[in-house]
């Protein structure tokens, strides 16, 4: 990639500048401010997460992105209360929270859905809770699963459907709460290629109409690409930011844009962030220790 | 299989050799229908076959001679048992004595009766009335049991069952209760048997009693460790969806676990069959367990057999038709998709 000539991931077009101009006057929906994690095991503690501080406004799109074992689950955990910080706290329209609740809306990477509940009701179990009547629920639930094209499926229970159908019913379990903020742990890291470009596509088109704020975990820098405004880069030991970029891709995203300069150039930063050039011992210490076990003479002497 | 026979109704005829070869002995793969089915069918014929070998023919085992005609031998009667050693000694004595000789049939020990005769004291146990009349009739032993059996079992599973969801779902009831339950669980139920006796009289009371005390320690760890298995990510979903507390409990644990609860039942009313046996002999003893003492006692043992295979038929087919209604309840089950 370095050979082909990119521009720099900084440069935006006027248009997609003044978007991000416009971005900056929305209201605040979630902001995190010196978030620290550190877990307790029996070999000492373990900083997970370090003086975490960032904001996402109404109706951003946000990608955690960083290398295995940074922290992202268990920031996603925490903002979504499941887990607790060791130190700072968390705004959501400027009101602190804690613990779970039905104000940020969550999608699991591992399917979640209620086994024993057909797909209408699994879309329906927020709203049960939350005391609405059974008529009112049921006619939500109809509208959500519409959205996510699933109405054929109404009846049928998890265990029948496929991979991305699923996710589908979480999303649409997460969105018929009207959540502030959706928080997506690598929803699609468990779906083939095709499935997962789809269910971007999906997302990508609920998330343009209704009024829902993203922040979503992956650590696929071409699904971040394209799906995120912004790109909050994660380290690991100790879990701290190391930057967070502005796409300069043009939204509305097309998947055409994969090849683009800006999303290459922007690729190529992340490569750099998230997979820092190797010091040379390190790399000695990884490399195989490779012997030649094929015999000579043997019929395909060499792969090349 | 419903996608060949299509293709074949229309015409086409599927590849044979795909399909035709049954791997009987394929790991961790489950077999079709059919070898299922003969399988099932060859697990009671087995059994039953090896039954009839050793009952119908001559040479098989047959320890015993039972006698037609004593002929010289004094105390020989006409259908008296006698060892095979025994009878072929006073055959020879008499030989010696140039008397007249006893013959007899090989036979096999009283306690071995041929399936024909356990048939027809199953059928006879139902219509002809008892031979004494201290006796009852095997049905009333077995209804006399079954209510033991039944009260026994709900009235465990009415609060071991609640304490189970408890202990699984709260540690802090878990810490309260299952050490105690722990402990009680290794006394043996039987033991309480006078104890039993002496606060609830001598009748079905301390009979329940057995069976409930044998049940309810075992109901209530097996319980709580199911509730336990739950898992974890659903009731944090739940958490984010805006579920709390006893809507935790009540829409998620319970919901969660009531098919694996379902199964834990079956198994503990197939134990609670085994603590019926000991409840019954305490106090005075009644039901089937009475019945097929008696029985014993009298020799009848074509009656102990078959009210043994009794208790096994309800056993079976209760466990049936649970397995059966359980799938009904609980169409979300894999495996039983309606598609
Ligand atoms: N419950 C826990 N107890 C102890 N340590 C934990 C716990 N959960 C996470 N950690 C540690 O915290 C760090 C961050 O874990 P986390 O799961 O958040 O990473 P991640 O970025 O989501 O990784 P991945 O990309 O593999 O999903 C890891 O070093 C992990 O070992
Ligand atoms: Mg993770």
């Amino acid at each position: 990639m370095q050979h082909l000539n990119l521009p720099s991931y900084l440069e935006q077009s006027d248009d997609v500048r003044d978007r991000f101009a416009r971005m900056k006057q929305r209201p605040v929906v979630l902001e995190v401010k010196n978030l620290s994690k550190e877990f307790e095991s029996r070999g000492g503690s373990v900083t997970a997460l370090h003086d975490i501080n960032f904001k996402t406004r109404q109706r951003e799109f946000i990608c955690v992105i960083g290398p295995s074992g940074c922290g992202k689950s268990t920031l996603i955990r925490i903002l979504a209360g499941l887990e607790t910080p060791t130190a700072g706290e968390m705004l959501l329209d400027g009101r602190p929270v804690s613990g779970p609740g039905p104000d940020r809306g969550m999608v699991f990477q591992g399917y979640t859905l209620f086994p024993w509940r057909t797909v209408r009701q699994n879309v329906m179990f927020g709203l049960e809770v939350a005391g609405r009547s059974r008529a009112h629920a049921e006619e939500e639930a109809r509208h959500w699963i519409d959205l996510v094209g699933l109405s054929k499926f109404e009846k049928a229970y998890p265990h029948q459907l496929s991979g991305g159908m699923k996710q589908r019913v979480a999303i649409a379990r997460a969105l018929a709460n009207q959540p502030r903020i959706l928080l997506m742990d690598e929803p699609f890291g468990a779906l083939d290629a095709q499935t997962r470009a789809r269910m971007q596509a999906y997302l990508m088109e609920i998330w343009q109409n209704i009024d829902i704020t993203v922040l979503f975990i992956t650590h696929d820098l071409d699904e971040a690409i394209y799906l995120a405004d912004r790109i909050v880069v994660l380290k690991a030991h100790p879990g701290e930011i190391s930057e967070v970029i502005e796409v300069p891709v043009p939204q509305p995203r097309q998947p055409d844009q994969f090849l683009s300069p800006e999303f290459l150039a922007t690729k190529l930063r992340l490569e750099q962030l998230i997979h820092p050039p190797v010091a040379d011992e390190e790399a000695n210490d990884d490399a195989l220790n490779m012997m030649r076990m094929v015999p000579k003479g043997s019929a395909v002497e060499s792969v090349f | 299989m419903t996608a060949a026979t299509r293709k074949s109704e229309s015409g086409y005829v599927a590849p044979v050799a795909l399909q035709s070869r049954v791997a009987w002995f394929a790991v961790r793969k489950e077999l079709g229908p059919r070898p299922r089915l003969a399988l099932s069918v060859l697990s009671f014929a087995l059994p039953l076959l090896l039954w009839c070998a050793v009952s119908y023919i001559p040479w098989l085992w047959h320890p015993m001679m039972e006698i037609t005609d004593p002929g010289d031998v004094e105390y020989f009667r006409a259908g008296q048992l006698v060892e095979r050693e025994t009878f072929e000694r006073e055959a020879q004595a008499v030989v010696e004595g140039a008397g007249k000789l006893p013959t007899g049939n090989p036979a096999n020990p009283i306690y071995l009766p041929a399936p024909h005769q356990v048939a027809a004291a199953m059928y006879t146990a139902f219509t002809d009335p008892p031979q004494r009349r201290s006796e009852k009739w095997l049905h009333e032993s077995l209804g006399s049991s079954i209510q033991v059996i039944f009260w026994g079992f709900v009235l465990s599973s009415l609060i071991g069952v609640p304490l189970g969801i408890l202990c699984g779902t709260y540690d802090f009831f878990s810490r309260l209760w299952e050490p105690f339950v722990e402990f009680f669980r290794y006394l043996p139920a039987p033991a309480f048997g006078a104890l039993a006796v002496a606060i609830l009289g001598i009748h079905q009371a301390p009979k329940i009693a057995i069976v409930f005390i044998g049940t309810f320690f075992q109901q209530v760890l097996v319980v709580s460790n199911t509730t336990r298995k739950l898992d974890p990510a659903l009731l944090e979903a739940a958490q984010t969806l805006g579920a709390q507390r006893l809507s935790l409990l009540f829409r998620v644990v319970i919901p969660g676990i009531v098919t694996d609860l379902y199964r834990d039942m079956r198994i503990l009313l197939g134990w609670a069959w085994t603590y019926l046996i000991v409840a019954e002999l305490i106090g005075t003893s009644s039901g089937i367990t009475w019945f097929i003492t008696q029985q014993a006692r009298y020799k009848n043992f074509d009656n102990v057999f078959a009210a043994i295979l009794i208790i096994g038929v309800i056993g079976i087919t209760t466990d049936m038709v649970l397995a059966w209604l359980g799938r009904r309840i609980f169409p979300w089950q894999r495996g039983t998709a309606s598609a």
